[in-house]
């Protein structure tokens, strides 16, 4: 445990912007022992990866290495000819990438990938090397570890695909493995899974790690020690207890304190009040596949009704049926009380100016082309009317209401901007139609912890402001917990419970609310161990032998 | 394998579909072509009589749309017609038209085989020689040889071809007479022999063929190397041509093949001056002396072969799409 394995010293990394050199990390130091996982947190645009790849001596095109030193077991890896470098990668060093779906060659089958690395290494033979492979997959729990592996990528489930992942980094055993965020794309459930069976493949081999995140409980369970950067600096780090208790740096104790937003429950909706959107019975299919059975739940003036469930389970399907963009198979969606039509195209443009939508990724919702005040003037003058200097005005007023100066970001395109400001115009764009109903899907996912809480007490700002109803689709209870007045929870296209907030986070719940409420991770650092011990670690295989159906 | 299955039926119905509405403008471009067979045969004799007659003898004076429904039914039952300018003209020589030896197929017969053996030389050379360049210009981009090559097959392409074959021509016969000057190629030649005679033109079209099919491999390869499971390869420690020929290339296919396609099918129909310039006895010379003479069933013959080859070519091309892609050929 005490041999040093990795050793980093004043690394700097530019990057090419604009024919120009700009450094990105400005001198990170890092050691590693034989067998240590250091977790390295911090938003995006801190330089987590960048610094996690040059930790292999790879840097990606329009970047490189400017100072500094990376040595790992006495070879160092900034100046190594890249043929002593290709006989470390894979071989010594790993890496495991945060999109297990992109990072598999849709062309090969996932046992062929796998023994690529210790055949090319001349580490094993092909059939010793698959033989390994089921090994390992069983070791990760994967459902039917003897033929999972001839399958091609697209034939098996993201979670599944990313232990597949884990294993083929672990395929030449090698001393250091580079996790780069490899459970952010995947749902609360999946990622425990996930968690645990790197974690434990990780104590058997003694293998050392870098396990890099933005998900604070998620490094808590996974390191023995953090690190903390912001924008290419090191701001401090320590052993992961001491980090959590006792965090020296204020950077470090604002990320803590990110999950402690929290609105205020409001009192219980008088049951005479007409809701603002009432969905009923509601059942809805993609051609003859069904998606949506028997959805009912109902949103009230300047309420947040949070949906939650897995990916697969509805959510969003809900939201294209309450826009009209599917026209269900049968039930009714009620504003104010007044049935709507099914399908949009046949709504009136008031009806279609009362319900607007935010999207997950701001990136492809903004036209790139338009401008700002392009963006946000055209529903203000299709939908309200306006044009000229009222229009202006109108919108100038908009981009007070979400914060950003008007005379700054008029102009602009949506490439000059962060993604927290794409976001703030994607709900100015919503607001302009000056609607009565929001429907926000995921619109806080994409986005570090920091910015996301701005976005949310925006949100809860403007909803006091104006009396908006959100219906609000998440996967992210911490997200549900913040804003949320009420809870839907779906699974499979059913509602199976839905209430208050505060009824929802107590129990007793429907065995899957606990599941989901159960698989948030804690920054507690024994958060994840006490987990399995309850649920068993059995009971983890059987909930991915679920999922493969 | 049954989506697959069913995805190639379609194609291919959609396949005889578009060949049906091919003939359909074959037949009305040809026949709305200024003047027709018997006058440009007559020439200046040309009396009102002797035009007449012989129209009435070639079945030039019917109905468009019987003539149309004759000529597509013979079509089904495999018989192209019979070509004017062979006929026996019931006029001249008081035999029925269409009992001589001039059927269109028995014409094209020998062209046609003797263009699809250029095509098939020409891409036997140009298509290994286009990958390959192109996986070399790939994996050594902005390099001096990708550059290289890059001006060097832009330039082949940019010229006429007629330019490509006299210079051709001037090195490799004239001042180095190591092939024929001409290709008059025939049936009694053994391969060998015929081989030879083939290669000037051969070389010539691939030259021209060749810039467009090792740039597509080039963008398409040279696309997919910011993928993720790129990156992965890389990282794996892979050999940057491993990571090309194994990682980039099988996913780059769908496009790659389509060019190759596409140039395949240009060297069936499109090969006119290359056969003018070495007398070669293609299919390419017949199309436009018939065209010229206004002779009907064999350019109406020609033009369906060219739409088939096309069609069938591009059939191919995406059946082949398919199943390069896992996705289709292993559904979940």
């Amino acid at each position: 445990m005490t041999e040093q394995l990795l050793k980093i010293r004043g690394l700097k990394i530019e990057g090419r912007s604009d024919e120009m050199w700009n450094q990105i990390v400005n001198g990170v130091d890092i050691d590693l022992m034989k067998g240590e996982v250091l977790g390295l947190i911090g938003e995006s645009g801190a330089g987590k990866s960048t610094v996690g790849l040059a930790a292999m001596g790879f840097t990606r095109d329009g970047c490189r290495i400017s100072e500094g030193t990376v040595e790992f077991d006495g070879v160092d890896l900034v100046n190594a000819a890249a043929s002593v470098k290709r006989g470390l990668l894979g071989k010594r060093i790993a890496y495991v990438a945060q999109s297990a779906a992109a990072s598999f060659n849709p062309a090969h089958k996932i046992i062929d990938q796998h023994t690529e690395g210790p055949t090319q290494h001349g580490v094993m033979g092909k059939k010793e090397s698959e033989m390994d492979g089921m090994e390992l997959y069983e070791k990760l729990r994967l459902p039917d570890p003897e033929n999972i592996g001839f399958r091609y990528p697209h034939q098996v489930s993201g979670g599944q695909l990313q232990r597949a992942m884990t294993a083929m980094a672990m395929a030449c055993r090698p001393d250091l493995i580079i996790f780069d965020e490899p459970t952010t794309a995947l749902d609360v459930t999946t990622q425990i899974e996930v968690l645990a069976s790197i974690r434990q493949i990780v104590e058997e081999f003694d293998t050392a790690a870098i396990y890099i995140t933005h998900d604070l409980a998620v490094v808590a369970q996974m390191s023995d020690k953090i690190k903390v950067l912001l924008k290419g600096d090191e701001v401090e780090e320590a052993d992961t207890r001491t980090m959590l208790s006792a965090p020296t740096q204020e950077y470090t104790k604002s990320l803590w304190a990110v999950r402690s937003f929290q609105r205020p429950s409001k009192p219980p909706v008088p049951t005479s009040a007409t809701p603002v959107i009432s969905v009923q019975n509601v059942t809805a299919a993609y051609g003859t596949v069904p998606v949506l059975h028997d959805v009912s739940f109902d949103i009230h003036e300047g309420r947040t009704v949070a949906v939650v469930g897995e990916s697969g389970s509805g959510k969003s399907t809900a939201a294209r049926c309450i826009t009209g963009l599917l026209p269900p198979v049968s039930g009714t969606i009620e504003f104010d009380g007044v049935a709507m039509p099914l399908d949009y195209r046949k709504r009136t443009k008031d009806q279609l100016r009362q319900a607007q939508m935010i999207y997950q990724m701001a990136d492809t919702a903004l036209n790139p082309r338009k401008s700002i005040g392009e963006i946000i003037g055209r529903p203000v003058e299709f939908y309200m009317g306006l044009k000229g200097a009222a229009k202006r005005k109108r919108v100038d007023e908009l981009l007070d209401q979400i914060e950003l100066e008007p005379s700054q970001y008029f102009h602009r395109l949506p490439s000059e901007l962060s993604g927290g400001q794409k976001q703030r115009i994607g709900i100015a764009r919503a607001l302009a139609a000056e609607p009565k109903f929001i429907i926000c899907d995921e619109v806080t996912s994409a986005l570090d912890q920091l910015v996301a809480e701005g976005i949310l007490r925006l949100l809860a700002k403007l909803q006091d402001d104006l009396k908006l109803s959100y219906m609000f689709i998440t996967h992210d209870l911490a997200t549900v917990r913040a804003i949320s007045d009420e809870v839907v929870v779906m699974k499979d296209g059913r509602v199976v419970e839905q209430g208050t907030k505060d009824e929802m986070f107590k129990p007793p719940h429907h065995p899957y609310t606990d599941l989901l409420l159960s698989s948030v991770p804690e920054m507690d650092p024994d958060w994840l161990t006490n987990l399995l011990n309850e649920r068993g670690v059995d009971n983890i295989g059987d909930a991915a032998v679920g999922k493969m159906t | 394998m049954g989506s697959v299955g069913r995805i190639i039926l379609q194609r291919l119905g959609l396949g005889l579909l578009t060949l049906l509405v091919v003939s359909i403008v074959i037949f009305v471009a040809v026949n709305a072509l200024p003047g027709d067979f018997a006058e440009a045969i007559l020439g200046q004799g040309a009396t009102p009589e002797a035009v007449a007659a012989i129209r009435s003898d070639l079945g030039l004076d019917e109905p468009y749309l019987a003539r149309y429904f004759g000529w597509l039914a013979d079509a089904l039952r495999g018989d192209l017609g019979t070509s004017f300018a062979q006929a026996n003209f019931a006029a001249f020589a008081g035999t029925d038209a269409g009992s001589g030896l001039g059927s269109v197929a028995a014409m094209l017969g020998p062209r046609f085989a003797n263009t699809m053996f250029l095509a098939g030389v020409t891409a036997a050379i140009a298509v290994p020689i286009s990958v390959t360049l192109g996986i070399l210009a790939a994996l050594y981009r902005n390099s001096v040889f990708d550059r290289v090559a890059n001006i060097t097959t832009l330039t082949s392409i940019s010229s006429p071809e007629f330019f490509l074959a006299y210079v051709l021509i001037l090195f490799l016969a004239v001042m180095n007479p190591i092939l024929p000057v001409l290709s008059l190629v025939n049936d009694d030649m053994g391969l060998g022999e015929r081989l030879k005679m083939t290669l000037l033109p051969a070389l010539t079209l691939t030259l021209v063929v060749t810039a467009h099919m090792m740039r597509m491999t080039r963008a398409a390869i040279i696309n997919l190397l910011a993928s993720p499971y790129i990156e992965m390869a890389r990282l794996k420690g892979m050999s940057p041509m491993r990571v090309i020929v194994r990682h980039a290339l099988p996913n780059a296919l769908a496009p790659i093949i389509n060019v190759i396609a596409l140039n395949l099918a240009y060297l069936i129909t499109g090969v006119v001056v290359v056969e003018v310039v070495f007398v070669y006895p293609g299919i390419g010379q017949l199309f436009v002396d018939s065209v010229k003479i206004r002779d009907i069933p064999v350019v109406q013959a020609c033009c369906l072969i060219f739409a088939a080859a096309y069609i069938l070519l591009n059939l191919t091309a995406d059946i082949l799409s398919i199943l390069s892609n896992p996705r289709l050929r292993h559904p979940k």
